[in-house]
């Protein structure tokens, strides 16, 4: 017994030590392989994008700063109106974070619904639970802007059609996180209600809701952020709001660059702000919670 | 003692409960209130008179369904048949569809007895069941009929305009023109056009019946005359699609390479100079505020309209959320695992190397992968601004307000192409990083 491991044992070494070296050159054989397809495929991705652009990147490269320049010379040249035209467009500002606001509430109403009614465990109809996930996804699938602008020719322009839209696709992509979130409640709250002969909104409501409140609030928020330049976008292309304003003021070109550096300050300045008020009150939503 | 306790837990109880009614109520009637005062902000009352049902209507009709125009001109007494009325989809010299009969009268079968006749000398009969024979009369720029004063309402006429609206299909007369347009389901000439001498033959025939090109074998002449399609245009469509992935792709994956490395620049644990992780923080917070909307902008005047300027747009909006969320990452590695590295004498380079990848590798992947799927949907979006791929088809279809069932095409594809991409990124993450638990 022995004797049989004592002489089998360096070959055994060898083998291992063989058929690891073989592995590792395979690893690295299709660690290689894998590089090499995606410089290739970034490599040809870029000459084909250079190609179909209308501008090629290396003469454009020098040119990138000349706008902002003569944006920001302009407006530092009219540097006393710049108040008042910030005042001017703040209405503006209010339009696109309303229709970002509510947008976000109505998508969060129904993403609750959906990700309420698609969660195994906590469907009231069990077996249309991949009906509402189908839907759900069908609306995370839908771009804003597919739906803004058919809404925009049939409601014609305003922010209405940009609320719709941003609030389906709220509506999905919240129901998708929402999911992931309910589907790790404790269930026993749930049973418990359920026991004392609770309709499903109340188990739900008292049940469900006080677990997952911190997680759906913070998605909430996140979501909030990412609407607001998803509302400042769809106004670009006749939603209402800055993004509309902004694609006016640039339309006139040179001589009212300092309306377009008043836009982009209010822009850059909201997104700034929401980005860090929402952050901070993520954090503390979610402080304590492994995440 | 204990009653003195008692009293004072039981009114702590009663003010949490309270704090909790309020809220409970509060937060609710908060966001009534917003909805009022939103209803009014928006003008959600004006609203419908803004709103154009009929446009509704020949959206929600003209994305499934085609019709053909039957056309006379009234100079020179030619007819002509088109589908959609469109130059390409005109039937060539001598061919006509087959409702249509009579050389010297031309009747027109739209279906369900209703009959428009042609006659000589821009007269027209239009016979319609449950209703007088309407004749009319083309003279000049003026159109006399023998209508009745009180019409009924699908029907609106004046001396230069008549208007005729049937289930079956429509009929507008006036002095240079009469048109018929009948109404048909399904998306005309999706496959072939009309001078293709593909159309209408069945498939089977043209995969193993006789040759019906005798320059082209079927197979190759059928995919090159639908991928040429003039109508539908699916070699561009297709380019387009590609186009706004290619935007997606580019820009996603060039933002990981340049965050990278910025992101340990931005790591407290990598990074022990206070003014350069500062530095870096700001610069990613600069780039992510400036929104993608504006870098297009902005782009878009160094490097003209198309993709490459989507592609950097996505690209620098997206370096600073990702320098945001790999800094993240790489302060939370395990020291422990870099520490294992060291003993065994590694230098810096290889403790990042086989210490540091290797943890944060799977968050990374995953968050790049999650971002290729929404950015495809940015890619649309900011395709229509720049003017790019799948996005601008969309906008100019929309525009030009008639080719609805184009618009609901490219609806239907840039639907399908977000799934597809929703789905890939997701086979690939549980490829590369194992299946989420």
């Amino acid at each position: 017994m022995a004797d049989i491991s004592l002489s089998g044992a360096p070959h055994q070494v060898d083998g291992i030590q063989a058929s690891y070296m073989a592995q590792l050159q395979r690893r690295r054989l299709y660690g290689g392989l894998t590089l090499l397809i995606f410089v290739v495929l970034m490599v040809s991705g870029f000459n084909v994008a250079d190609d179909r652009n209308a501008g090629g990147f290396w003469e454009g490269l020098h040119q990138i700063g000349d706008y902002p320049a003569d944006v920001l010379s302009e407006a530092w040249e009219k540097r006393a109106d710049l108040p008042a035209l910030i005042a001017k467009y703040f209405p503006a500002l209010v339009e696109t974070i309303n229709i970002a606001a509510v947008s976000t509430l109505i998508g969060a109403i129904g993403g609750l619904f959906l990700s309420l009614l698609g969660t195994r465990g906590l469907a009231q109809w069990p077996r249309l639970i991949p009906l509402f996930r189908r839907i759900s996804d069908f609306m995370r699938a839908v771009p804003e802007i597919v739906i803004a602008l058919v809404l925009i020719f049939v409601l014609g322009g305003g922010p209405v059609p940009a609320m719709i839209a941003i609030a389906i696709h709220t509506a999905g992509a919240l129901a998708k996180m929402f999911s992931e979130v309910s589907e790790n409640t404790d269930l026993k709250a749930v049973e418990g209600l359920a026991s004392t002969g609770t309709t499903w909104s109340q188990r739900m409501l008292l049940g469900v809701l006080p677990q997952v409140a911190p997680n759906y609030v913070s998605y909430t928020l996140l979501r909030f952020e990412i609407n607001i330049r998803a509302s400042a976008i769809l106004g670009f292309v006749g939603a209402g709001g800055l993004g509309y304003e902004l694609r006016n003021a640039m339309a006139w070109g040179p001589g009212r660059f300092d309306e377009a550096a008043a836009i982009f300050i209010l822009l850059f300045g909201t997104i700034v702000f929401f980005d860090q008020v929402s952050s901070r009150y993520r954090n503390r939503l979610t402080e304590g919670q492994g995440q | 003692m204990t009653t003195i306790d008692l009293d004072a837990t039981k009114f702590e109880a009663e003010k949490l409960f309270q704090r909790k009614r309020l809220i409970g109520f509060g937060i609710p009637a908060v966001i009534a209130v917003y909805f009022v005062y939103i209803f009014f902000a928006f003008d959600l009352p004006g609203l419908a008179g803004r709103a154009n049902l009929e446009n509704a209507v020949t959206l929600a009709s003209d994305s499934w369904s085609h019709k053909v125009h039957v056309t006379r001109d009234n100079r020179s007494g030619d007819v002509t048949y088109a589908v959609e009325g469109e130059r390409k989809g005109t039937y060539p010299e001598g061919q006509r569809p087959d409702w249509v009969r009579g050389d010297e009268v031309i009747a027109i079968d739209l279906g369900g007895d209703i009959i428009v006749r042609y006659l000589p000398d821009n007269r027209t009969e239009i016979e319609i069941p449950g209703f007088q024979l309407i004749e009319a009369q083309a003279e000049g720029r003026t159109v006399t009929t023998n209508l009745p004063d009180d019409l009924p309402d699908w029907v609106s006429a004046s001396d230069r305009r008549v208007g005729i609206t049937t289930p079956e299909g429509r009929i507008t007369l006036t002095g240079a023109r009469t048109e018929v347009f009948n109404y048909f389901p399904g998306w005309e000439l999706f496959w072939f056009t009309l001078d293709s001498p593909y159309y209408g033959q069945s498939l089977a025939t043209i995969l193993f019946g006789d040759q019906i090109d005798p320059a082209r074998g079927n197979i190759t002449g059928a995919v090159s005359d639908w991928w040429n399609n003039a109508m539908w245009r699916h070699k561009d469509v297709a380019w387009a699609i590609g186009e706004t992935i290619l935007m997606a792709f580019l820009g996603t994956m060039g933002a990981a390479i340049i965050a990278l490395p910025l992101g340990f620049l931005a790591a407290k644990r990598f990074s022990p100079l206070m003014l350069v992780r500062a530095a870096t923080r700001r610069l990613f917070d600069f780039v992510r505020g400036v929104d993608a909307l504006i870098w297009t902008v902005v782009l878009a005047r160094a490097f003209g309209p198309g993709p490459l300027t989507g592609a950097l747009a996505i690209l620098i909006t997206d370096t600073g959320t990702f320098g945001k969320i790999f800094s993240e990452a790489l302060e939370n590695v395990d020291q422990k695992q870099i520490e294992g590295v060291a003993s065994t004498g590694a230098k810096p380079l290889q403790r990042y190397r086989f210490g540091v990848i290797p943890q944060i590798v799977p968050v990374l992947l995953a968050q790049i992968l999650y971002f290729l799927e929404s950015n495809t949907r940015s890619a649309t979006i900011i395709g229509a601004i720049t003017g790019g791929g799948i996005g601008l088809m969309l906008t100019q279809a929309i525009q030009t307000q008639k080719d609805w069932e184009e618009v609901a095409y490219y609806i239907s594809l840039i639907i399908a192409m977000v799934m597809f991409m929703d789905w890939f990124s997701g086979w690939l993450r549980g490829k590369l990083i194992g299946r989420k638990t």
